[in-house]
């Protein structure tokens, strides 16, 4: 074993493979991060439109009353494409409540994943079905079950690997700093991916950590952190996806940081004007991911305006099954009350059940 | 180097048997003939925590498991209360049946958030989806003149968390049969182990033909009035029943085996039968397990009642030093104390 911990330092600067301009960066294709091939860019580009427009449309959902609240990734898209696009169908995903554009990405239906953020029910889809877990609103919990996850993968032989999302505030917290640990000991196929956007509702990064990046806290657990522009679509493929391969080969876990920023407040409730400078967001437009993968890709011919055309239209379609989805009122049935508490219900459940039916039959009467 | 477990390799020949075999063991003895029945007859099975691996568990409860069953069945992990109990969940969600041991009681609340949040909610929130078939064993309670955060009655914390089932055995052949239907439960289960009867010896029946999950029992049969307890108290219920014989008065004993999922229907025919109750835990009693014992008998039994439902159990303070432990414990003196007032005199 060396004690040498230069293999688990991230670079000096965020790995990034096309500048704000769209431009590919000089010198990037002799970095370790071979650039992503064009169809996977071209298909991401379509995946980016998408999701900005879910995220902007559940946005408006929740001004027109159909969604309690909604926690947009809106500039944070690359990530959340990025973090599906680089995964096997076998794959898990643990998404944040911030992450349910990454949870689309892997197959689930907008509809279903905003159940919770509708009302109806805490998780409206079916986690074993994309291989997606519930969206975790504690922060960090999520991170010991992913390493449990891809455990009980490795003790079977199967290839699984378990992309972890967490926020930069989650960082903070002691279930973080628990599964990165227990992945390490264990050598379990975990791709921990930090999305630092800067804040935790209000709080700085600085108030969070005084390490010298979020990706070296990976060097006291013995994992390998690496930092990526979270706003550079290729660079964030070329680094997840070398992070899964390394973990599906039996290279254990990793940490990826990458840097971007939640253009919009932490939620429709939350008014991010008392704790940032309209400057600072203004410097972030300049970073969008959708303006630089597009342009880079129409530079290179790559894409032409039929094609964008698709996209948008795709992604009209998608928002208008998410609006169609949300604007359906679907009567919860309250015998779900009762019936998922355990396998079968307890007698006292099954008397508190009885209670609930006899009000309701009254109700009815009435 | 790290702790790579190797893929696991065919379980070991499972155990044909017609008859029963019949042993007495002591309850520490049970709890790992149940780990070792389990892990033999469901490859899906795994065992871990701190110091269950090479040590066998500081009570000896998965001793040579990891031996006889390799280290991808048993295996020790980093001290860490929160990730083990978070792996688990994993590691459920994922198609094992995990069995996690918490060192003591009041060691495991680190694992708190994950037992409340995750554990207990996952099959709810996800309207039945994802069920979490996972055993958490808590070395539980006092009376072996432990030290500080060493002897915490914690069954409360679990009971009033919806999700959970919470055993506590009382008897080495009940920590058998428990254990294994803990194990094959659908549902998470939080496992209480009385520390002070890991030593205590009697007969197990294995496999077991008790009732599981669910199910209370009379452990001893009286006229006069009922004591309800569970795990720890369980004994002293008994000791206090034999010395009520002695100065004439018939006194029932009844073991809950199960807090939650609570067998109402056991515990109150009991209570009809005598008229009169008194309910021994080890627990402090505010806001406890035995305040709900007494609540719901009342509500269901109150016709039936010749007076109020007494407590005996443990003061409301933090659990105190070795040398004043006696004070805490509810005992035979204490439970006598608490039959005489149950207003004979009428």
């Amino acid at each position: 074993m060396t004690r040498d911990p230069s293999h688990l330092l991230p670079a000096a600067e965020p790995v990034a493979l096309i500048d704000a301009d769209g431009r590919a960066i000089k010198g990037a294709d002799g970095t370790a991060y071979p650039a992503p091939d064009d169809a996977a860019l071209v298909k991401a580009l379509g995946a980016l439109l998408t999701a900005r427009r879910l995220n902007d449309q559940a946005y408006a959902l929740v001004r027109q009353g159909r969604l309690a609240v909604y926690p947009s990734s809106h500039g944070q898209e690359a990530c959340q494409v990025a973090a599906a696009q680089v995964l096997d169908e076998g794959d898990w995903l643990f998404p944040t409540y911030r992450d349910t554009v990454a949870a689309v990405g892997r197959g689930v239906d907008p509809v279903e994943a905003l159940s919770l953020l509708k009302g109806d029910w805490h998780c409206g889809y079916d986690p074993h079905e994309h291989h997606v877990a519930p969206h975790a609103t504690p922060l960090a919990t999520q991170l010991p079950h992913a390493v449990g996850v891809a455990h009980a993968a490795t003790l079977r032989g199967e290839p699984t690997v378990v992309m972890a999302m967490c926020g930069d505030g989650g960082t903070s917290e002691g279930d973080f700093h628990e599964a990165l640990n227990f992945a390490a000991v264990f050598h379990a196929p975990v791709v921990f991916f930090i999305q630092n956007n800067g804040y935790a509702i209000s709080v700085p990064l600085s108030r969070q950590t005084a390490a010298p990046s979020l990706a070296h806290k990976g060097v006291g657990y013995g994992v390998p952190g690496e930092r990526v522009d979270g706003n550079d679509m290729a660079a964030l493929l070329a680094v997840l996806g070398a992070a899964v391969a390394r973990a599906r080969a039996g290279g254990g876990p990793q940490l990826v940081e990458a840097l971007t920023y939640r253009m919009q407040a932490h939620t429709n409730a939350d008014d991010a004007t008392r704790y940032r400078d309209d400057a600072e967001v203004a410097a972030w437009v300049e970073r969008d991911p959708i303006t630089r993968l597009r342009t880079h890709l129409l530079d290179r011919g790559l894409i032409g305006p039929e094609q964008l055309q698709d996209f948008a239209a795709e992604a009209e379609r998608v928002a208008t099954h998410l609006r169609d989805g949300l604007n359906r009122d679907v009567e919860p049935d309250p015998a779900d009350l009762f019936a998922h508490v355990y396998a079968t219900p307890t007698p006292q459940l099954r008397e508190q059940a009885a209670l609930v039916a006899d009000e309701l039959s009254r109700e009815g009467a009435r | 180097m790290t702790a790579v477990a190797e893929p696991m390799t065919a379980s070991p020949a499972k155990r044909v048997e017609t008859e029963p075999e019949r042993g007495t063991l002591s309850m520490a003895q049970a709890l790992n003939r149940a780990l070792r029945d389990a892990m033999a007859e469901d490859p899906a099975v795994v065992v871990f925590g701190e110091d269950v691996g090479a040590l066998g568990g500081v009570f000896r409860v998965t001793d040579g498991l990891t031996a006889d069953f390799g280290e991808a069945r048993c295996f020790d992990t980093p001290l860490a209360e929160s990730g083990i109990v978070g792996m688990a969940v994993g590691m459920a969600m994922n198609g094992m049946r995990p069995v996690v041991e918490m060192q003591f009681d009041a060691f495991a609340y680190p694992a708190f958030e994950q037992i409340v949040s995750h554990v207990a909610k996952m099959r709810n929130r996800t309207r039945g989806r994802v069920a979490l078939p996972m055993v958490i064993r808590v070395p539980y309670a006092g009376g072996i003149g432990g030290v500080e955060h060493h002897c915490d009655s914690s069954e409360a914390y679990y009971a009033h968390t919806p999700g959970l089932h919470v055993l506590a055995p009382a008897t080495p052949a009940d920590a058998y049969t428990l254990l294994r239907a803990a194990i094959a439960s659908p549902d998470p289960v939080v496992f209480l182990e009385p520390k002070k009867l890991y030593w205590s010896k009697g007969e197990v029946e294995m496999p077991s033909r008790a009732p599981g999950i669910g199910s209370a029992v009379v452990r001893r049969h009286g006229t006069d009035a009922t004591l309800i307890a569970y795990g720890p108290a369980v004994p002293v219920a008994l000791d206090a029943a034999e010395a009520a014989a002695r100065e004439g008065r018939s006194l029932q004993v009844v073991d809950l085996r199960s807090i939650v999922p609570f067998d109402d229907e056991t515990v109150c025919a009991a209570v009809r039968s005598t008229g009169r109750a008194v309910v021994v835990a080890e627990a402090a009693g505010f806001a406890g397990v035995s305040a709900e014992i007494v609540a719901r008998v009342t509500e269901r039994c109150f016709n039936a009642l010749a007076a109020p439902i007494r407590r005996v159990g443990g003061f409301d303070i933090p659990y105190p030093p070795p040398k004043l432990e006696h004070f805490q414990l509810p005992g035979v003196d204490r439970i006598l104390d608490a039959v005489d007032d149950l207003q004979w005199e009428q």
